[in-house]
Parts: structure tokens; sequence; C-alpha cells
């Protein structure tokens, strides 16, 4: 028997990932050590060190264009675009999951399972909260960048759970509507475990067709096809629904709504921002490096789906009284857009759904850190009718969702209508016109609920039931500012993040 | 003072102020509203400036300037402005400073910031410069977008009845109408070869694939078509027309509808004009149908502000097959409508404002007789209503025929059912004055006591200069047309048609 030989590591290539996993680890030793009291300090400070650090050496890896472990990770202008992307966005979601300052303990309760309003649970109320949120968080965030780097399908799928399991346990934690948050929480368990079973299924179909799963075998074997198509077919159908469904694409979509309403509001956040990186991160390197070859077979099918979710998504965010609920439908919408920036299937459509990625995440976070503050008794009043009249009440943050509202609905002069150009763009270029035509049809579709909620906010009467708005603490007021210079700044001078994306916007195999 | 940067100066100016005035606390409401006075003052000022640095007879676009913006995608803040965009621009920097004294006490009564609205309407000025101005098309379409949003604001904070329904119906339709156009745009930018420079664009326009071209006009047009608007798509603005408080009215039909005229002439005619010879007849007969229709309406409301949308829709009638009948004339026309019309109607509009300001409703039925009570005020309205009508002497005439004896010559029948418009002009706008001001007084009004005010000294100085520019420009309109005259004729070549040759023997010259 030969000797089993270890390939050889790029540590330099792996640091990130590293940073991220080694400091979830330090944090739940944190849990342990530190006494409860100074643990949530520790622990945001951890969590944001260990971000920091992780994009340090992604932005000193800048250069890096390498295939590492055994092909098992490949690190390249995508990879470490999309790894700082992610750390950039997962830090700003730290800093909401940080905030304690609007609520108690924050959005999180250690037991969720205490029965609300018993003894037990008055003394959680005045504890400082389940800590464990940092830890979670950082190994989610350590996931997601192995995700975008990993060049087998293996190492993906790893990768996948390494960052859905915190994601699970992570939505169970509310403070609030702990009914709600629990069934969303088992919904997304359950339904993820289901679309990790066909991506790792579809695995298997394709390790059958190409004898082998990294990326650039894939390629090859579809290149010149050794056996039967039906497995490459197959196989990338079942991989493309583990993927479709966490990017939320529509018909895989139906977990989001009720996922985007239960869990924490900063859950949410991080999930509609850091998560959608991940996912389309993943699904552009499979579609762009291995599977290129049989592009005319899926760019129809995915096609089809794109233009399914933009339309699922806008209408039913018509139809939606809950703003968590309609953020949930506008992001579904939004994966559509992305996904006709990927299947332009050029560099342009790379360049561009990277820069749409971005821009929507610094968006979506602000929009949720605003939804954090409108609160009454109960927590956060998110039915519509609440914020009837808002803008006479408090104009700063009813101008500040306006305009991200305007943002979503694609103004000029925001970063919604630089990405959605950008992506069109790249899709008229690659000659999918129909997306394109379909993609404006319902972008107008989708402005009417956006325009909806700014009619209530400022062209309403304020009603008696209008909740209070929290003023903001400094963790939140951050994430706030950040959230709308860069919306705004992407808007207005979007030139140096496009030519960062396209100077990143090649593969390596 | 040609190397002077006016067009970027002029776009940015109006934004400042309106930083300016937002700043301004509620409770110093008059500071605010002479703010801004003053700075649209000064908009005016630099733009006479402008005008006389233009030099007419020179090029075809003058006070050209670029500045790279997003070199990626080759889209450039680019300004330049042809005889078309001048004297629109110059109707931009009239209209506002009279709008602005118009609305002096708009907002006193209600509990919204009078700061706010006056701010507001300074960045609709802003938008409104900016899209004459631009000379790029990603610029002209972020400010076609972007001009939304203080007028919808206007609309529907400050406005009057179904207010909230109105802004969010204009905002939807112009919305739908500017991602129509947004899709043509990317495809443009694709076919044209990754630039959005005018010129560029314009030298490339004869090479474009034929059903390509046709598709991508489709998108401008509906976009255009929707802003003017031409019939189908009008059933926002006598919405939005009603609703709006007087003086954004008198902007929102005045000069925000011309972006939509101007847009044909400037980037559908241009960019394909292949296309525009194609889609020319169904372009005709849909501004044909929108004369006489929007008349037809026109006498049937009872509302004067609705009343005064309908006029309007009919009038852009004119203007669009004044454009679509590719003659220099009736192009020549069609541009110095744009510009009658909006001092014009403008004026109307304003004067309607001050009725329902004294009595506190917009319905015709409300009135009668009001003349005996303010026969100055009444006599205003007359005017304004004869000069609206095209009455020879007051400025719309000259356009009105221009536009009918230029259009005359390609395309017969469109003239003469246009011509059955100005019968239908008469009809809304004399019943409209006997119905208000004219008969017996109506004793609900003089238990109004605003309703015996007559005419303040602010409403003469408001109505003044447009009175005095209408019925100049009615008599010698010629330094207006010297200015049009090379850039529609440049736009015709561009669309590749020559003038008729008349062939009638005898040496009778036609037209202004």
């Amino acid at each position: 028997m030969e000797p089993l030989k270890l390939p050889p590591i790029e540590y330099g290539a792996l640091l990130p990932m590293l940073i991220l996993f080694g400091a979830a680890c330090a944090g739940i030793v944190v849990e342990i050590v530190v006494p409860k009291r100074a643990r949530n300090v520790v622990q945001l400070v951890l969590a944001l060190l260990a971000v920091t650090a992780s994009l340090t050496a992604v932005v000193l890896a800048r250069d890096v264009r390498t295939v590492t472990i055994g092909g098992a990770v490949a690190v390249d202008g995508p990879t470490l675009f999309l790894q700082g992307a992610i750390l950039v966005l997962g830090g700003v979601s730290l800093l909401l999951i940080g905030e304690r300052s609007i609520e108690r303990g924050g959005a999180f309760v250690a037991q969720a399972a205490v029965t609300v309003g018993s003894q037990k649970d008055t003394r959680q109320a005045t504890s400082p909260g389940a800590t464990e949120v940092y830890p979670l968080s950082v190994f989610a965030l350590g996931g997601m960048l192995l995700f975008v780097a990993a060049n087998d399908l293996l190492t993906m799928f790893v990768a996948l759970e390494v960052f859905s399991l915190p994601l699970y346990l992570l939505c169970a934690l509310a403070r609030r509507r702990r009914l709600l948050s629990q069934e969303a929480a088992l919904k997304y368990f359950l339904l993820g475990s289901y679309a990790s079973a066909f991506f790792l299924f579809g695995v298997a179909f394709i390790y059958g067709f190409s004898g082998g799963i990294q990326l650039s075998v894939v390629h090859e074997a579809v290149a010149n096809p050794q056996r039967s198509e039906v497995l490459l077919f197959v196989g990338l159908a079942m991989i493309a629904i583990g993927l479709l469904f966490k990017a939320a694409l529509a018909p895989f979509h139906v977990w989001t709504p009720d996922v985007y309403q239960g869990a924490p509001t900063p859950i949410t956040a991080f999930m509609a921002a850091c998560t959608k990186v991940a996912a389309f991160g993943a699904l552009l390197r499979v579609l762009y490096v291995a599977f290129e070859g049989v592009r005319w077979n899926f760019q129809p099918v995915l096609g089809v789906i794109a233009i399914l979710t933009m339309f699922v998504g806008a209408i039913l965010a018509v139809t939606q009284t809950d703003l968590k609920r309609l953020l949930a439908y506008s992001s579904i919408a939004n994966a559509g857009y992305l996904l006709v920036g990927v299947l332009a299937l050029n560099e342009s459509g790379l360049s561009g759904t990277m820069f749409y990625l971005v821009a929507y995440g610094f968006s979506i976070l602000a929009a949720f850190a605003i939804i954090s503050l409108v609160r009454d008794s109960d927590g956060e009043a998110t039915h519509l009718s609440r914020w009837a009249g808002i803008g006479r009440k408090s104009p700063l943050l009813a101008g500040v969702f306006t305009f991200i509202l305007l943002t979503f609905a694609g103004i000029p002069l925001t970063s919604g209508f630089t990405s959605k150009f950008a992506v069109f763009g790249a899709a008229v270029e690659g000659g999918q016109t129909w997306l394109v035509v379909f993609g404006v049809i319902s972008s107008m579709l989708l402005a009417f609920p956006y325009l909806r909620v700014v009619v209530l906010m400022w062209l309403s009467e304020p009603g008696e039931t209008t909740p209070a708005v929290s003023i903001p603490g400094f963790l939140t007021s951050a994430v706030l500012a950040l959230g709308v210079i860069v919306t705004v700044a992407l808007g207005v001078v979007p030139a140096p993040l496009i030519d960062l994306t396209r100077e990143a916007a090649e593969f390596v195999r | 003072m040609k190397d002077f940067p006016f067009l970027s100066v002029l776009t940015l100016l109006p934004l400042v102020g309106a930083l300016v005035v937002a700043f301004i606390p509620r409770s110093k409401a008059e500071l605010a509203k002479l703010v801004a006075f003053g700075w649209s003052i000064l908009v005016l000022v630099l733009s006479v400036f402008m005008w006389i640095a233009y030099s007419v007879g020179g090029d075809r676009f003058q006070f050209h300037e670029s500045y790279a913006w997003i070199p990626a995608w080759g889209a450039n803040f680019t300004f330049a402005a042809d005889g078309i965009a001048l004297v629109m621009l110059m109707l931009i920097a009239i209209l506002f400073p009279i709008v602005l004294l118009a609305s002096w006490h708009d907002v006193d009564q209600s509990t919204r910031s009078a700061p706010a609205y006056f701010a507001l309407l300074l960045v609709f000025e802003f938008t409104m410069i900016g899209v004459f101005a631009a000379a790029d098309v990603f610029l002209f379409y972020v400010f076609f977008e972007i001009m939304l949003i203080p007028m919808y604001f206007i609309i529907g904070s400050f406005g009057s009845g179904q207010k909230q329904y109105a802004a969010v119906k204009f905002f939807l339709y112009s919305l739908v109408g500017g991602l129509f156009m947004l899709a043509s745009v990317i495809g443009l930018w694709v076919v044209g070869g990754k630039t959005f420079d005018f010129a560029a664009l314009a030298a490339v326009a004869g090479d474009l694939d034929t059903d390509t071209a046709r598709w991508l006009f489709l998108g401008f047009f509906v976009a255009f078509a929707i802003k003017a608007p031409f019939f189908p798509f009008h059933t926002w603005l006598p919405d939005s027309g009603g609703a709006a408080p007087a003086g954004a009215a008198a902007l929102l039909v005045g000069v925000m509808d011309k972006v939509g005229t101007f847009g044909i002439l400037r980037y559908c005619l241009s960019l394909f004009p292949e296309a525009s010879r194609w889609f020319a007849p169904a372009a005709m007969a849909l501004a044909v149908i929108g004369i006489i229709y929007a008349a037809l309406l026109a006498v049937g409301q009872n509302d004067l502000k609705r009343l005064v949308s309908y006029t309007s829709i009919a009038h852009f009638g004119f203007i669009g097959i004044g454009i679509f009948a590719f003659t220099t004339q009736a192009g020549t026309g069609a541009v110095l409508y744009m510009v009658n019309h909006g001092l014009a109607t403008g004026l109307l509009f304003i004067v309607v404002g001050m009725f329902v300001a004294r009595r506190g409703s917009s319905l015709v039925s409300d009135f009668g007789g009001a003349g005996k009570l303010m026969p100055v005020l009444a006599g205003v309205l007359f005017f304004a209503g004869l000069a609206s009508l095209a009455l020879p002497g007051t400025a719309p005439f000259v356009s009105e025929f221009l536009v009918l004896i230029g259009t005359f010559s390609t395309n017969k029948g469109y003239a003469v059912v246009a011509t059955l418009g100005i019968v239908l002009a008469a009809a809304y706008v004399l019943w409209m004055i006997q119905r208000t001001t004219q008969g017996t007084l109506n004793p609900a009004l003089t238990e109004v006591p605003a309703m015996s005010k007559d005419i303040t000294l602010r409403e003469k100085a408001v109505v003044a200069p447009l009175i005095a520019l209408l019925l100049v420009l009615g008599f010698y309109p010629k330094p207006v047309t010297d200015v049009i005259n090379p850039a529609v004729q440049a736009t015709m070549q561009d669309v590749g048609v020559k003038d008729p040759v008349p062939t009638v023997e005898a040496g009778g010259k036609v037209g202004g």
C-alpha cells in the first residue's frame, strides 16, 4: 500500500478562514472563562477583532492566485473579493448583533424555551442575554469564506453545512415572539437539510459522471464526456437546487419570508447580506468554473428560474403587510436580478454580480437596522399600518428609510440603480436580453410596495398606535451611517468599486 | 464669457440653494422663501448671461463640458446645449422665480413646513436644468428619473384633494416609462459601442440593425410619451395637475412635461432616424387623437385644474404632430410651442390657482360671475385663456400656426383634423371663462370674504412678466425662432428628411 502523501498547504492563502475558525473556538472558551457581566463586551470585541484580522489577511493576500490543499480551495480574484465582501458585511452585521442599548440583553435570549412571563423568564430578561451568538456568527462567517473559496464539491458541501448550522441556531434565539422564531428555525433547518441532501446527491452524480469532485476535473469531463450525460444533468440540477435554496430563488424560496420574519432582526440582516454573497459566490464558481461547457443547457432553465424569482418576489411583495416579510420578498426579487447577472456568463456578469452583492448588502443592512428601531412594548412594530405617519414623528429615520426604499426601487444616484445597471448591462452583453426585459418589468411591479411604504410614512396622518422610535445606540447608528454612506457613494461614484470588481473578475481553475 | 462652465454651474446652483433653504428652521419661513426666490433670480441672471453668450448660427452644441464619471461604463458628466435645450433652459429659469412668487402663501395655512416646500421646488429646478443640459444618455437618464422624487413629495405632501393617489400614480407612471427607457438605454449602450456620449451615439445611429433600432426607439418613445403625455398614456396628468399646488402644477405641465417632447426630438429622432420615420405615422395618429380626445374631455370638466391639465394634453398633441411631421417649419413650431405653452399654460395655472386659493375650491360650479367681484383678476384669466387657445397676437398663435402649416405640407389629413382642435379649444376656454367669471353672480361667492379681494401687488408681479412675454413673443418671435431653427434643421438632417419643395409656382412666402 502506498503511503499517504499530504498535499502541500499554503497557509497564507487560508489565513482568513483559519483566523475566523480560531477566533470562534476562542469565543467558546470565553463563554466558559469570562464572568457573565463582562462576556458581552469581550465577545463582541473578540469577534470584531477576528473579522478585522481576517479582512487584513484577505487584503494582504490580494495578489494571490492559487489552488491549494490538493485542489480543495481556490484563492483567486472572485474568492478574495467575495471574502472581503462577506467580512465587511459580516463585521457590520456584528455591530447590529452587538447592539444592547435598545433593549436589555439585545435581540437575543439565552433560553428561548423558558415560558414567557414565568419567574425564570423575568430573571432571564434582566441578564445580559445570549452571548454565544458571537462565536456562532463567527463560525458562520468562516464557513461562508470557505464556501466561496471551495474548489471541490465536497469542500463546498462541508462549508455549506459549516455556515448553515450556526444560522439555524441563531434564527431560534429571538427574545420577542419566540414561537415565531423557533418555527422559523425549524422550518429553515428542515428545508435546509433537504437542500443539503439534494446538493450531496448531486455531488455523487457528478462524481459518477466525471470521476472526480474537483471543479477543474468536472470542467474537463464536461468538455470531453466519457460517461452518460444524464448523470451530468441530473447532478447539475441537484447541485443547483442546493445552491438556489441558499440563494432564495423561486421555487426554492418559500422558507425566506418565514425565516426573515421570525429570526431576530440582526440575524435576518446578517442572512440577507452575507448568506446571499456566499450563496451567489458559490453559484458563480460552480457555473463559471465547472459547468461553463454546458451553458447552452442550463442557461434557459436558470433563465426561467430567474424570471420566476423576480416575479414571485415582486408580486408577493405587493400583498405583504409586514415589513420584514416585505423585505424578504424584495430580497427574493433581488436574488432574481442577481441571477440575471450570473447568467450573463461573461466577465461583466461576474463583476456586475459581485458589485450588486456588495451594494445590496449594505442597503439591506441599513433597512433592517431601521426596522430594529421602530418598537412598542411588544418589541419591533413591523406591521405596515403601524408605520403610518412616522415621517412626522421622526423625519430623520423616515428619511433614511425612504432613501433605502428608493435604492431598492432602483432610482438613480443610489447604489440600487448602478448595481441593476451593472447586471442588466452584462446580461444584454451576454445575449440575455429577454431576461433584462422581464427584469425591467418586474422592477416596475416591485416599485409599488416600496412606494406604498413611503406614502404611509410621509403622506398618512400618524395614528394613535404609531409606535415610538428608539434612539439608536452607537452601534446601530454606525450601521445606519455606513449603510447610507455606502449606498450613496456606490450610486454617485461607483467607479472605484467597479474597477475593483473588474480586476477581480477572473477565476483560476 | 463663452468659456464659463455655464451648464454645470447652472445645474448645480439650484441644488446648493435647496440645501441652504432646507436648513432654514421652520420658524423663519419668510426668510426661507426670500432665499429661495433670490436663488432662483440668481439662476435667471446666469441664464440670461448664457443666452447672450450663445452664438446664434454657431455650432449645433455649445457650452460643451465633460468630466469623467464611471470610466468603466463610459459614462461622463457631459453637458451641452443646442438651440432647443437653450430655449427650454431659459423657460425654466423664467418660470421658477414666477412660480416661487406665486406660491408664496401656499403652505402658510397647512401643517407642512414652508422651507421644505421651497427647497423641494429648488431641487426640482436642479433636476429640470440637468435633464435639459445633459448630453450624455446616462446622465440624462439619471436626471429623467430623479426628477420624480421632488415632484412626488410636492404633490403628495403639499397638494390637495386625492393627493396621495395622484402622487403615487404620477410616480408609478413615470417610473414605468423610465424603466422601459432603461432597457433601451442598456441596449443602446451595448450596440452603440459602450459609450453614452450623445455625439458618439448619434454618429453610429445609421449603422444600427433596423429591428434593434425600432425596439430601442420604442423604449425611449414610451418613456417620453408617458412623460409628455400623449394619448393613451395621459391619465396621470389630470390627477397630478388637479392635486398639485397650482404653482407646482404650472411647473409640471409647463416644464416637466416638455422633457417628453424634448426627449423625442433629441434622443428618439437623432439616435434612431430610421425607426422614427417608421413609427411617425403611428405617433402622428396618437397625437391627433390626443388633440381631439383631450379637448373633448376638457369641455366636460367641472374642476378648473383638471380642465387646464386636459388642455395641456391637447396642446401636447400639437407639439407631437409638429415633431413627427418632419419639416423644419413644423419642428420649429413644435419647439416654439413648447416655450409658449410653458408661458401660457403656466399663466393659466397660476391664475386658476389664485382663484382656487380665494374660493377654497377648484370646481367651476362653485364660481359664477366672479368677474363682478374681481374684475382685474378675471381679466387676467381671460387673457390667459385667450393665449392658451392661441389667439392671434399672443405667442401660442405663432407656434400653432407654424405647426399646422408645416404639417400640412407633408400630412394634409392630420393637419386638417388637428385644426378642429382649435375650434374645440375655443369652446373649452371660453365656456370655462363664461361659467366662472361671467354671468350672474353666484350668491355663495359674496359670503367668501377673500373673493372680493382683487389682484394683489404680489400677484401682479407674478402675472405681469408672463403677460408681457406672451405679447412680445406673439408679435416678435424672431429672437427665439432664430435660436431654435438651426437646431431643428440639424435634427431633421439627423432623421434624414428634407423639407418638401413648395410646388406652388408663385413666390408666396409661407410662415414666419
